[in-house]
């Protein structure tokens, strides 16, 4: 499993989770940079995400959309907050409307990815904060856990059938 | 458990047990719906819609408030959720995010250049 690490705090509501990929600090970015890879690791099977704008520079907005099984839509933006390329990006996530205006009701979370060489590839650092547990509940409101992690999905299997 | 708590179990799990009433739910986690906006999801009476709707709002999954002559509903998650398990759910997404990079990863091997 790629996953070395996980951190939770509930005090400041951050998800810390560390993994080591077998591909350079490079092939890394390059997957972060080129929005139809990123696009398919991003979503679940279930929601899968389509970027429509993406582009890793400072201040560039990043504009995407998730869909749902059902065909609903879920937008969201990334405002990039910096960048310094191979290693890492900051960016703070947000939910917006179909015309990607930003829903400035709606909690931004800021993450921060980080990618280190190692010896046997990349050690990748992702942090995620949230502003507060309603945001949190957004993100995963917006149908993006998969299958059975979700308590509604988890009755939605028990009921069914 | 007391008499009141069952209760309050019952009603959920009575509010649950229903395809239409979860799929209400899931979508007004996300935003708040005007009854009819969610009525335009199914096909069935505004009537019908407007009782689910209140199904979940007995339960306490579901809580609304008026806006003009609009009653918006929106879910509440933290009728069934804590935020260690939100935490939890959220490491599970991430930890999906991270076994697809590793997919995708192991695909350049495989493929022939």
């Amino acid at each position: 499993m790629p996953v070395v690490n996980v951190s939770h705090d509930l005090e400041t509501l951050t998800l810390s989770i560390t993994a080591e990929f077998a591909a350079p600090v490079q092939r890394i970015w390059a997957l972060y940079a080129d929005p139809r890879q990123l696009e398919r690791v991003w979503g679940p099977p279930s929601h899968p995400a389509t970027f429509v704008d993406h582009c890793l520079k400072v201040g560039a907005k990043t504009t995407y959309y998730m869909t749902g099984p059902e065909g609903e839509k879920y937008y969201g933006y990334w405002v990039l907050t910096k960048v310094d390329e191979p290693h890492g990006f900051e960016f703070d996530d947000g939910f917006a409307n179909a015309e990607f205006e930003p829903n400035l009701d709606m909690p931004v979370s800021k993450n921060v990815y980080r990618f280190e060489a190692i010896a046997s590839g990349t050690r990748a650092t992702y942090i995620g904060t949230y502003a507060s547990r309603e945001g949190l509940e957004q993100v995963l409101a917006m149908g993006i856990v998969e299958g059975a992690t979700s308590a509604i999905n988890q009755i939605d299997a028990l009921v069914s059938g | 458990m007391d008499a009141a708590l069952e209760d309050r179990t019952d009603a959920l799990f009575r509010a649950l047990a229903d395809r239409t009433r979860r799929d209400i739910l899931r979508r007004s986690l996300v935003q708040e719906y005007s009854v009819s906006a969610l009525a335009s999801f199914y096909n069935m009476s505004f009537a019908a819609v407007q009782k689910h709707v209140a199904v979940l709002e007995n339960a306490g999954l579901l809580v609304k408030r008026r806006r003009g002559r609009e009653a918006l509903a929106h879910g509440r998650v933290e009728a069934v959720r804590s935020a260690a398990m939100l935490l939890d759910e959220l490491e599970e997404l991430w930890r999906g995010r991270v076994a697809r990079i590793d997919d995708l990863l192991a695909q350049d091997d495989n493929t022939p250049s």
